[in-house]
C-alpha cells in the first residue's frame, strides 16, 4: 500500500564524500520490500518533483517502522536533504515499485548462493536483500576508489563481500564484472543496481553463466507511481501494459528480468 | 451550496478535473484519491494505435515547474477502450477521453471509435508540443485547427473540448476560431515549449531537447491566456495550467473559466485534487458564495476599500 506521509528524521551521517545515510521514521516501513524505493519530496516549492531513493534498510521492531535511505547528493534536491538533521520532517511517499523478489520465481531455498552486485550508489539496496535472502549471499560492491567506499561493515555483516575499486586501490582493480571473474563466483542468480553500463555487463554475465539475472533500472521520474510515463525502459518484448516495447520503470521495475529489457 | 457546472449539457459535480497525461486513466491515483469526488477524469491522450512516445530522459524539474517530452506514449485505442475505459466506467464521475493523431484522419478515428462509449466528452490534443507530426501542428495555425475542428465535430457523437496551445501570438483569436467552427468547449492552456541545458555536461537534459513546461512557473502566462479567451468566446472555458491549489483554481475561474484541471501538481501530492475541491467549497463558505457558477469570470477591475 501506498501513503505519502511526514517521516521524521531519526539520525544523519555522512558515510563519504556526497554520500549521506538516513533514518527515518514512516509507516511507509510496514509494508516495504528490499528493491523498493521511496519518494522524497522537497521543502521548497520551487523543486515540485520527488526523488527517487532506494530502500537500503528496513526495521520494523517498533511501529511505526524505520526506513534507512543512502543517497548521493547529485542535485538541489539531495543537496537540501543532506543538511537534514535528526527531529527534521520529510514528507515521501511510499514504498514504490516491485523490488527485488518480486519478478523472482519460487527458487530460492537455503542451498542456492545469490549473487548480488552493486555499483556505486546502485549498492544500498543489495544490504536490505542480503539481509532478507534465506541463501547464501555474495556481494560484489564496485567503487570508484578506496577512498570512496560506503556500507561495506554492513555488506559484511550480512553474506560474503568482494570489492571492487577502478582505481584499484582497494580489492580487484576494474569493475565488478572482473571481480566476479577474479574470485570465480559460482551462483545460482543475480541481483544487481548500478549504472546503466554495469547493467549491461551483469546482463552479458548472467548469460554466459547461465543463470537468471534481476537488475534494478534507474530512470529520471516525474509521478513516481506509473502515471505520467515519464521513466520508460526498452523492453525485449511488446509490454501488455503499454503495449509498445516500453516498461514503467516505477511501477512496472525498478527490478526486471535482465531478459526483458534492452540495455 | 452549489459547486456542480455543466459544460455542453455535461453536468460536472465540481469544477475540478485532471490534467490530460499527468493522472493516467485513474488507476494509479485512484489508490490515493477516490475518483469519485471528481468532476471529471481527463484521460492520457490516446491515438488509433499504441505510440511509444519519445526517448529517455523524457521529464525534467526547473524552477517552480518541470520539462515533459513523453511524447504521447499510449496503448492505442482498442487497449484503452477494453481497459482504461472499462476502468473509469466503475466510477461515478465523467469521463473526458483526450484525443491525439498525426493526421485528421487519425483524430477522425478515434473520435469515431469512442462514438459507442461511455466517455462524456472528447477533448482534442492539438497542442502537444512533443511529437513531429500532429497535435500542435494543427493548434498553431487558425486555418487547420479549424479545418480539424469542424472534421471532429462531423463525426463526434460526444460535446468536443478543443485543447489549446499557449505557444501562439493570439489565444483569443484561436479560441473564436474554435467556437466559429463549432467546438462545445475550449481547454487552455497546455504546456509551453521549454528547453534545459546540463552545462556540466554541455548536453540538452531532455532527449528531445525541448519539451512543455507545465507547475506553477506557469500559472500567470496560464490565467492570462484564459482572460482573453474568456472575452473572446461564449462557449465554456476549462482552465489549466499550475493549478496547485484552491487559490490557483479560483484565479482562473475568475478569470473566465468554467472548470478547472489539475496537472503536475498530482506529482507533488497525490492528493491534490482533492484538497483542491475541498479548498473551493471553503471559499465558497467563507465568502457567502451559494453557486460556484457566480465565480466564473467575475474578476473586476475595481479595487475595493
Amino acid at each position: 500500500m501506498k501513503i505519502k506521509e511526514t517521516a521524521t528524521i531519526i539520525s544523519q551521517e555522512c558515510l563519504c564524500r556526497n554520500v549521506y545515510s538516513m533514518w527515518i521514521a514512516a509507516n511507509a516501513a510496514e509494508h516495504a520490500l528490499a528493491g523498493q524505493f521511496i519518494s522524497v519530496y522537497s521543502n521548497s516549492d520551487a523543486r515540485l518533483l520527488p526523488r527517487p531513493i532506494s530502500i537500503c534498510e528496513i526495521d520494523n521492531t517498533n511501529k511505526p517502522g524505520k526506513i534507512r535511505l543512502v543517497y548521493r547528493v547529485a542535485g538541489a534536491g539531495t543537496e537540501e536533504f543532506s543538511h537534514m538533521t535528526a527531529g527534521d520532517r520529510l514528507d515521501i511517499l511510499g514504498p514504490l515499485g516491485n523490488g527485488f523478489l518480486a519478478p523472482v520465481p519460487d527458487k530460492i531455498t537455503p542451498g542456492v548462493v545469490a549473487l548480488l552486485i552493486g555499483g556505486g550508489i546502485g549498492i544500498p539496496p543489495m544490504l536490505e536483500l542480503a539481509k532478507s535472502l534465506p541463501c547464501s549471499v555474495v556481494t560484489v560492491a564496485g567503487y570508484r576508489s578506496g577512498k570512496e567506499m560506503f556500507l561495506t561493515d554492513d555488506l559484511e555483516r550480512a553474506g560474503k563481500l568482494i570489492i571492487a575499486t577502478d582505481d584499484g586501490s582497494v580489492g580487484t582493480g576494474g569493475t565488478v564484472i572482473d571481480a566476479v571473474g577474479e574470485a570465480k563466483i559460482a551462483a545460482d542468480m543475480i541481483f544487481a543496481c548500478g549504472p546503466k553500463p554495469m547493467l549491461k555487463g551483469v546482463k552479458d554475465l548472467a548469460y554466459n553463466m547461465g543463470i537468471p539475472a534481476y537488475i534494478s533500472m534507474e530512470e529520471r521520474m516525474a509521478c513516481g507511481v506509473g502515471a505520467c510515463l515519464g521513466c520508460v525502459c526498452e523492453s525485449t518484448l511488446v509490454d501488455d501494459h503499454s503495449k509498445v516495447n516500453n516498461k514503467r520503470v516505477c511501477a512496472d521495475g525498478p527490478v526486471f528480468d535482465a531478459s526483458e529489457v534492452v540495455l | 451550496m452549489n459547486t456542480s457546472v455543466s459544460i455542453a449539457g455535461v453536468e460536472f459535480r465540481n469544477p475540478v478535473m485532471t490534467a490530460s497525461g499527468t493522472f493516467g486513466s485513474g488507476m494509479e491515483y485512484g489508490e490515493f484519491v477516490d475518483l469519485n469526488r471528481l468532476g471529471a477524469v481527463v484521460t492520457k491522450g490516446v491515438s488509433l494505435e499504441p505510440w511509444s512516445g519519445n526517448p529517455v530522459p523524457r521529464v525534467a524539474e526547473t524552477y517552480g515547474g518541470m520539462l515533459n517530452a513523453i511524447g504521447l506514449q499510449n496503448p492505442g485505442i482498442d487497449t484503452f477502450i477494453k481497459r482504461d475505459l472499462a476502468f473509469l466506467s466503475e466510477y461515478d464521475t465523467k469521463i473526458i477521453v483526450n484525443v491525439c493523431g498525426r493526421t485528421i484522419e487519425e483524430y477522425v478515428g478515434v473520435v469515431e471509435r469512442l462514438s459507442d462509449t461511455n466517455a462524456d466528452m472528447l477533448e482534442i490534443n492539438v497542442s502537444c508540443p512533443n511529437v513531429k507530426e500532429g497535435a500542435i501542428a494543427f493548434g498553431q495555425d487558425p486555418d487547420a485547427l479549424a479545418d480539424i475542428t469542424r472534421q471532429i465535430k462531423k463525426k463526434a457523437k460526444q460535446p468536443v473540448i478543443m485543447k489549446l496551445s499557449p505557444n501562439v501570438t493570439d489565444i483569443a483569436l484561436m479560441a473564436k476560431v474554435c467556437e466559429d467552427a463549432g467546438a462545445d468547449a475550449v481547454s487552455m492552456i497546455n504546456t509551453i515549449t521549454g528547453m534545459k541545458i546540463d552545462i556540466n555536461r554541455r548536453r540538452f537534459v531532455l532527449a528531445n531537447k525541448t519539451g512543455g513546461l507545465s507547475g506553477p512557473a506557469i500559472k500567470p502566462v496560464a490565467v492570462r491566456m484564459v482572460y482573453q479567451a474568456a472575452q473572446a468566446v461564449k462557449i465554456p472555458i476549462i482552465g489549466m495550467g499550475g493549478i496547485a491549489s484552491a487559490e490557483d483554481a479560483l484565479e482562473f475561474i475568475m478569470a473566465g473559466a468554467t472548470a478547472v484541471a489539475v496537472g503536475a501538481a498530482n506529482f507533488t501530492d497525490p492528493y491534490t485534487t482533492v484538497k483542491v475541491i475541498e479548498g473551493i467549497g471553503q471559499y465558497m463558505a467563507d465568502n457567502g458564495v451559494d453557486d460556484i457558477n457566480e465565480l466564473t469570470g467575475c474578476v473586476t477591475d475595481s479595487v475595493p476599500i
